[in-house]
């Protein structure tokens, strides 16, 4: 076995010759209709089609030397990695931890905190606005999602796929109350937090005695109904026109960022007009709402409630047999997990000064839950990365203007988004089905606190 | 009351749509316990598929009789996303198969968001209309049952019957049925297990497309993101018969076809789909695993 392992050996070879021209006519039939034929509506408006062999052709090629090269280089490669790292009796997580390694979470806090000014001082102020608006804010709302997310799916187990929905009741209770009464951000932050905290109960109460799968389904189908209801409920909602005009949030009422206000926050600093201070304000805001997702997930794991949730994610009878409430524990996990999804919601909605319910679709739970699930459920730090590497890298896409050079300037990187996006997903989970990070800390230990790995954590049956 | 028949036959249609996709998530979560999400996006393709051996078969031969198109339009897309869907198994689903639950789950929701924008990218984003294929009408008294109708109904109980006798009577359904139950066992007495997951995955796929064309014959229109409405109503079908049981997965499709064309009917178009999801929550509050599907046996 071992010799036929290694690359180059004539049998790997021919196999991996046999095996990419197998993968090639696959890939042709598959894509003979789709990519070899196009159909499009002529000046007439009818359907009319026309062929694309090149293409075809392109797509075919790939796919053999694709399945070639893994077949007969990157496989043999990876197995022999692996045999020398089961040889070599390391264990996978071990103590020695570099420089970096070690202090990762204190030179990441640091770097966020001094990122705007950084920005700001690089790229000048009318370029900080799509680094601090496009990619901070960004990806700093998606890992509030996805932490808030995490409480219900990588604590507790439950399997949530319409997560989106307390998000999207975050963001309608403060666009609502905040247009139809005038309440101030400050205001609605908890009170939105508390709203969707108590969508979460109500939805809970009822379906929390459901298993797995088909907690699943049910709590997408409240995902769709929300969204339903707030398309159809055009009387306050305005229906898919939307909320627009939402009030900016102020810096805790002492100076606004509404321009023509007394209290401006630009001229009381004596600065010259630019959003860009507004930007750098919800930056910190968000910031700040991340640290406390993940300073209230921490401090709840040492204690009896989120020990309680990891209990029943691990073995659901064996914590019905020790006397703990499953249905409450359920509840307050998926409430609490609804809370943030509403405080993410309510920034949300500030910050775009504009909701419809567009952005609360399924994909977005769909997004939301692959972070969760990519960056190692239930790591927080994994989480973060992943939020950085699949939004970061799909708003990074937007910015590939150069990419017109080679492909023609027909090509339009924003309609490839969702595509790489979908392939990221997959090819990640294929490699590291734990997620990026593969250790979990331990809460309970006996004398020192040992990293585990990711697979010895149950992911609960819901 | 004839306005009730009426959306009585409507709402059938529409069912037996939906049962048809219905039961490719059925038996995927039957045979390997996961959601394959992208099951949805099979049909859309089972659509396209459709559609464009549509355009060939009607610009090459003018006159081609409407049977042999439809028969054509169906045997091309059965046999496109069985293809898919197979490669679909074996390079995102087999390798995930003996990791943990959310794995390949997360996989199948990327290869929906990859279908539906391979299509979006590939043949564009805009609605496709085609002519109406079949367009004669039936009066009994006051109903009105136009032939698509029929055939739409003819074809789903065809299909049924063949796919109930292919999994009760066959060596295959055996080899299906016992890897259902327990798969190491089933390896153990000699079934394939892992030929046995590709067909199932082929069979699904072909029933989905078959589903496929048939919209695209009902509507006359096909785009991109026609899998994931028809997609998750089809799962809904399938959890409230009880995932896992196939007549559960018929019996789920007629009756979500059947709330959402009798609400549209006597209440509001605009909630339908409320009304169909709400139907979901309610029955699962009492039957937590489906009108017909099997009490779940709590083990230690």
């Amino acid at each position: 076995m071992t010799a036929s392992t290694e690359t180059g050996h004539p049998n790997v070879l021919a196999k991996a010759v046999r095996e990419g021209l197998f993968a090639g006519v696959i890939a042709f039939f598959m894509f003979l209709l789709f990519v070899g034929i196009e159909t499009y509506q002529d000046i007439n408006n009818t359907l009319v089609w026309r062929t694309r062999w090149g293409l075809l052709a392109v797509f075919v090629a790939v796919a053999a030397v694709g399945r070639f090269l893994t077949v007969g280089f990157i496989k043999p490669h990876i197995d022999r990695r692996k045999l020398a790292k089961a040889k070599s009796g390391v264990l996978e997580i071990s103590e020695n931890k570099s420089f970096f390694h070690r202090h990762f979470l204190k030179i990441a806090l640091i770097f966020l905190v001094l990122y705007p000014f950084l920005s700001l001082m690089i790229v000048g102020k009318q370029g900080s606005l799509k680094y601090v608006d496009n990619f901070g804010i960004q990806i700093l709302i998606y890992v509030m999602l996805a932490w808030g997310l995490n409480i219900v799916v990588g604590l507790a187990g439950l399997l949530d796929l319409g997560y989106v929905a307390f998000y999207a009741v975050g963001a309608y209770s403060y666009a609502l109350l905040s247009s139809y009464f005038g309440f101030s951000f400050w205001l609605l932050l908890p009170m939105s937090g508390i709203l969707a905290a108590l969508w979460g109960i109500i939805l809970g109460f009822p379906v929390l005695r459901l298993r797995g799968d088909y907690l699943a389904i049910v709590t997408l189908a409240f995902g769709e109904i929300i969204r339903l209801v707030l398309i159809n409920w055009t009387d306050v909602t305005k229906g898919t026109f939307g909320i627009s005009g939402i009030a900016k949030a102020s810096f805790f009422g002492i100076w606004s960022f509404d321009s023509g206000t007394t209290n401006n926050f630009v001229k009381a600093w004596g600065l010259s007009a630019s959003s860009v201070y507004y930007k750098v304000f919800l930056f910190y805001v968000i910031l700040a709402l991340c640290m406390l997702t993940a300073y209230v997930t921490i401090r709840l794991r040492r204690m009896p409630i989120g020990r309680a949730w990891e209990a029943l994610r691990e073995d659901e009878i064996a914590c019905r047999s020790l006397g703990i409430n499953t249905v409450t524990t359920k509840l307050t996990a998926f409430a609490t997990g609804a809370m943030f999804g509403g405080f993410a919601g309510a920034f949300f909605a500030t910050r775009q000064g504009f909701v419809s319910p567009e952005s609360f679709v399924f994909l977005e739970s769909a997004v939301i839950l692959a972070i969760v699930v990519l960056g190692g459920m239930g790591s927080l730090t994994g989480i973060a990365i992943a939020a950085v590497v699949m939004v970061g890298g799909t708003e990074v896409l937007r910015e590939m203007a150069f990419l017109k050079v080679v492909f023609g300037p027909d090509f339009t990187p924003e309609l490839y988004r969702m595509l790489l996006f979908g392939l990221a997903m997959i090819i990640v989970m294929l490699f590291k089905p734990r997620g990026f990070v593969g250790s979990r800390e331990p809460t309970a230990f006996l004398k020192e606190r040992k990293a585990v790995s990711g697979s010895f954590t149950k992911e609960g049956h819901g | 009351m004839e306005y009730f028949i009426q959306q009585l036959i409507n709402g059938l249609t529409l069912g037996s749509i939906y049962g048809l996709v219905a039961i490719g998530y059925t038996m995927v979560y039957g045979i390997i316990g996961m959601i394959n999400f992208a099951h949805g996006d099979i049909f859309m393709l089972g659509g396209f598929a459709a559609l464009i051996v549509f355009l060939i078969a009607t610009s090459f031969f003018a006159g081609i009789p409407i049977a042999l198109l439809l028969l054509l339009m169906l045997l091309v897309g059965m046999l496109m996303t069985g293809l898919w869907n197979w490669t679909i198994e074996r390079v995102a689903y087999r390798p995930l198969r003996g990791s943990f639950r959310l794995a390949p789950l997360i996989t199948a929701i990327g290869m929906s968001i990859v279908l539906s924008n391979f299509i979006q990218v590939t043949q564009g984003p805009r609605n496709k209309p085609i002519p109406p294929l079949v367009t004669d009408v039936f009066h009994i008294g006051d109903i009105t049952i136009s032939l698509k109708q029929v055939l739409i109904v003819i074809i789903t109980a065809v299909l049924l019957f063949a796919f109930w006798y292919i999994v009760n009577k066959t060596p295959l359904g055996r080899a299906q049925r016992a890897t259902e139950q327990d798969r190491k066992m089933a390896a153990l007495l000699g079934v394939d297990v892992d030929r046995t997951i590709s067909i199932t995955f082929i069979m699904g796929a072909a029933l989905a497309a078959v589903a496929g064309a048939m919209y695209l014959m009902y509507y006359g229109v096909a785009s991109f993101n026609d899998g994931f409405i028809p997609g998750v109503k089809a799962f809904t079908a399938a959890v409230l018969g009880g995932i896992g049981s196939l007549p559960g997965a018929v019996f789920g499709g007629l009756l979500i076809g059947l709330i959402e064309s009798l609400w549209s009917a006597y209440f509001s178009i605009a909630y339908k789909d409320v009304a169909t999801f709400a139907i979901l929550a309610f029955v699962l509050i009492f039957k937590p695993t489906g009108i017909l599907g099997r009490p779940e046996v709590e083990k230690v």
